[in-house]
């Protein structure tokens, strides 16, 4: 194959073709709307994709364009002829990560973030621990006392003051991985526990195995899962990504389930694509695909089995801010919210412009700082505007995101982000089976 | 160049200025055909700085191209000479309504769905619905005098607007029209620049006429098993004292790709689907549906449902909605036109878009606006298969011919642009089209402002291949 074939393949030029350039994209576009300029929208990129495998532009100029991108995929949604945008971005960013000159440091902790601690349980359950060690040992105080987080680079800072408390090494090492229905069983599902919300959000997944059993499922945790591979392929790495998915495909190969159930908007949509990630490979793309056919987010579960009562009372008023992968991969729109309508509350109020993207987006609020601060905060002016005290998502990044927001409008005392499933069992989830 | 840049940068702040290889190429499109790169991209804010940059322009002979958000299907903003895209797009902040004088006045980079969704909280209604509402701008809809399907019963963009604020290309801020509904002063200079496809002016601000917003809606889906038969009731129903808000057809191509992408139930064997929308008093429009309903019956082989609410309505409205991204489907090209007939014309123009389907061996699907003559005959096709792209051109030019021929026009809608030009004359004549370009040489002395478009070049031909 000559270089400039297999370029116009790895930019997937002939999908580019299916854009019309009808615009319909540009007002769905969180960084349309906030950068002010064609080449950070959808409509821009796919032409500049096209442009480099036309080689009229170099890759240094469609750098910037691709990185701003959040990937949120509304674009997709919003587009009247299918192009499937994420595939260009994922082939652009694929294109423009070996075409860069990196430094060695660089390298190095590009190779620590996704080869090591991504995939690996004993990395991320360390983080874990530390982040539990260091909240409970009052470091965490003392450090936001004396303002040191501020200096952190990449703003970790910022996130870090937003981190939920976590439980002890302790409760953390001691599940196992069989837990029964209570009540009779109706299904038996696989449960993804995803890197970062078993590492930093723990008590959610918890919660997540407590509400299906409830719900009437029995629940599998397959030990040799690893990470989904989305912060991977988002970053071009697709080579590392395809090696996450196939461990996970084993994984789940060998137990017996219905459905693959998941409670990160993200990982749902990335578990979702395996299928389109192994293309063209005979004997992967029929295994991905039968793994992806049982993949399902936890709302979609709990709509269906439609086994769960809620006792308790939540305090507030609750508004819902949707996972951009989760509504525009995974087309799981109205399962949370009618979950959330069952809840006993002061109300369900929807937000302006839900759909759109918060700029958490993965790691794009840590690399595009600025960029993504901007994107946040037109989203909590829709949210202020619904007066709801409870924010709820549907995916770690965007709940430590809205935790951000909430800090930054100064609302700690009065406005809360709180994932589905905690909401869910704190609105006092029971089996319906106990009251017929 | 460098002076110009010099001169440039003094009157606009730099950070509306772009100039990277990046940037100009995304301003080199549109949703037609082709690409253009043009020397830099200036957003703007305020007419002082058009009218300083257009003086400039004038006086070192830089074309410049006005932009909203390039959602045109003639090509009205291509930089087809090279030179500077004066992107409108940014300038959306000011919009204000006045209930009293059903009027709202606004900036050029509104969207136009914007406009009508504000002048529904005051009961009003902005009729004109491209169906891109959602993403062009005013700007750019009073440029190429835009319609949608709303046109039938209400008009189309010229119909609302009463008066403009534009910079001629020699940099001068003039006024036109006013806010009244009636204003006979002098030439109707308003009516000249609305549809001039920014050849004439830049236009920064406009007063656009509002009206009470109906009441209610109600939705009827008419299936025909024969084509003709549907352009007579169409002809029946608008000769019967009821006037549609909106009457939309799909013939039986529309309707297979429709099904074979997503499946509605909707009758592949049938002809054409008519789609009709009535709004009003609801008591008025329960009565003129029950008319139509009779109307149909005179009809043989007609199936006619009627939307009990607003959610049925909606499911009617999406077998229409899906036509655009069912076509692509087949072939990722689509060359959209909107020749229009006469309404009496509509069954003699479907016949002649069969005898163009098979003569030219063409992927011709055709759905539209059918109560007013503005048809929608698309070609589905492939822009790098060259032999098609020639049968496709050849195609295009008879659908151009039969439309003129049947006393219809070239463009209903889309504008003349760069993709028509070459059929003016046919229209025309040299004679009239010699006095528009003599009203341009007057505007424009020194052909700056969106030069290529309208007019044809000498020996231009429609061109579809890259």
């Amino acid at each position: 194959m000559n270089t400039a074939a297999g370029l116009k393949d790895r930019l997937h030029y002939k999908e580019t073709f299916n854009c019309v350039q009808c615009g319909y994209c540009l007002p769905v576009c969180p960084t349309y709307e906030t950068m002010k300029s064609e080449v950070h929208s959808p409509r821009g990129r796919i032409n500049l994709v096209k442009m480099l495998a036309e080689d009229k532009i170099k890759a240094e100029d469609l750098r910037e364009p691709i990185e701003k991108c959040l990937g949120c995929r509304a674009c997709e949604t919003a587009c009247p002829t299918s192009v499937q945008y994420g595939k260009i971005l994922e082939g652009a960013k694929e294109v423009l990560e070996n075409a860069e000159q990196k430094s060695r440091t660089q390298k190095i902790s590009e190779s620590l973030i996704f080869d090591q601690i991504f995939p690996s349980k004993r990395w991320m359950n360390t983080i874990g621990n530390l982040s539990w060690f260091y909240q409970k040992s009052g470091m965490q105080k003392m450090a936001q006392r004396t303002g040191i987080t501020q200096f952190a680079p990449l703003h970790l800072g910022k996130f870090e003051t937003v981190l939920p408390n976590l439980p002890s090494p302790w409760s953390r090492q001691n599940r196992a991985s069989v837990f029964e229905a209570s009540g009779s069983r109706k299904v038996t599902v696989g449960f993804i526990t995803g890197c970062v919300m078993d590492a930093i959000f723990y008590e959610t997944n918890r919660n997540t195995i407590d509400l299906l059993t409830k719900a009437g499922a029995d629940v599998l945790i397959p030990q040799n899962q690893t990470c989904c591979g989305a912060l991977h392929a988002h970053a071009g790495k697709i080579k590392d990504a395809k090696s996450l998915a196939k461990r996970n495909i084993e994984a789940f190969e060998k137990e017996k389930v219905d459905f693959i159930v998941n409670n990160a908007g993200g990982c749902g949509a990335t578990l979702l694509e395996y299928g389109e990630l192994f293309k063209g490979d005979e004997e992967w793309e029929t295994r991905a695909k039968n793994f992806s056919s049982k993949i399902r987010d936890i709302s979609q579960v709990l709509t269906e089995l439609d086994s769960l009562s809620f006792t308790k009372e939540v305090n507030g008023m609750i508004t819902f801010q949707p996972s951009c992968h989760m509504i525009n991969v995974q087309k799981v729109k109205e399962e949370p919210i009618s979950l959330l309508k069952q809840v006993k509350s002061r109300g369900y109020r929807e937000m302006k412009d839900k759909e759109r993207c918060c700029g958490s987006a993965g790691i794009y609020n840590i690399v595009n700082y600025d960029d993504s601060m901007e994107i946040l905060d037109s989203k909590m002016k829709n949210a202020k505007n619904t007066n709801a005290s409870i924010i709820v998502t549907s995916n770690p990044g965007c709940l430590l995101q809205m935790k951000l927001g909430i800090q930054r409008e100064g609302l700690e005392k009065s406005v809360r982000a709180v994932h589905l499933v905690d909401l869910l069992v704190e609105a006092g989830a029971v089996s319906k089976s106990l009251f017929y | 160049m460098e002076l110009l840049m010099e001169e440039i940068s003094r009157i606009i702040p730099s950070g509306q200025i772009f100039t990277s290889l990046a940037d100009r190429y995304s301003y080199s499109y549109d949703a037609s055909f082709g690409s253009y790169l043009p020397e830099m991209v200036i957003q703007v804010k305020n007419k002082e700085e058009i009218s300083s940059l257009l003086k400039l322009a004038n006086t070192f002979n830089i074309p410049v191209y006005p932009r909203g958000q390039g959602t045109s299907l003639s090509g009205g903003p291509l930089p087809v000479n090279g030179g500077i895209v004066l992107d409108m797009s940014q300038w959306n902040g000011d919009l204000n309504i006045y209930p009293d004088d059903l009027v709202a006045v606004v900036s050029p980079g509104v969207l136009t769905a914007t406009i009508n969704e504000e002048a529904e909280k005051f009961g009003l209604m902005y009729p004109p619905d491209p169906s891109s509402a959602h993403v062009s701008t005013i700007g750019g809809n009073l440029a190429e005098n835009s319609g949608g399907p709303r046109g039938l019963k209400y008009g189309v963009t010229k119909d609302y607007v009463i008066g403009l604020e534009v910079v001629t290309p020699e940099g001068e801020i003039i006024k036109t029209g006013g806010k009244t509904i009636k204003n006979v002063t002098g030439y109707d200079l308003t009516k000249l620049i609305v549809g001039s496809e920014g050849t004439l002016g830049i236009i920064t601000e406009a007063t656009l006429k509002l009206v009470p917003k109906p009441p209610a809606t109600k939705t009827m889906m008419a299936v025909f098993d024969d084509l003709v038969q549907s352009g007579k009731a169409i002809s029946k129903i608008l000769t019967s004292g009821i006037l549609p808000a909106k009457m939309e057809i799909m013939d039986q191509f529309s309707i297979i790709a429709v099904e074979n992408y997503q499946p509605l139930g909707l009758p592949i064997d049938a002809e054409a689907i008519l789609l009709i929308e009535l709004d009003g008093h609801p008591l008025a429009i329960e009565e003129e549906m029950r008319k139509i309903e009779e109307i149909f019956t005179e009809f043989e082989s007609v199936r006619v449902k009627i939307a009990k609410d607003q959610d049925e309505a909606k499911s009617y409205w999406r077998a229409r909605k899906l036509v655009s991204p069912a076509i692509v489907k087949i072939k990722p090209t689509k060359v959209s036109e909107d020749a229009t007939v006469p309404r009496s014309k509509i069954p003699d123009m479907f016949q002649k878009l069969k005898e163009i389907r098979e003569k030219y061996d063409v992927h011709l699907v055709v759905f539209g606006h059918a109560g007013d003559g503005n048809l929608h005959p698309n070609i589905i096709c492939d822009k790098r298969d060259t032999e098609e792209m020639i049968r496709v051109e050849k195609a295009v030019e008879e659908i151009f011919k039969a439309a003129v021929e049947l006393g219809g026009t070239l463009s209903g809608e889309h504008g003349i642009g760069t993709l028509k030009a070459p059929f003016m004359e046919m229209e025309l004549g040299a004679a009239g089209l010699d006095m528009m370009k003599r009203i341009k040489q007057i505007w424009d002395p020194n052909n700056i402002l969106n030069p290529g478009k309208i007019f044809p070049e000498e020996g231009q031909k429609l061109v579809l291949r890259e």
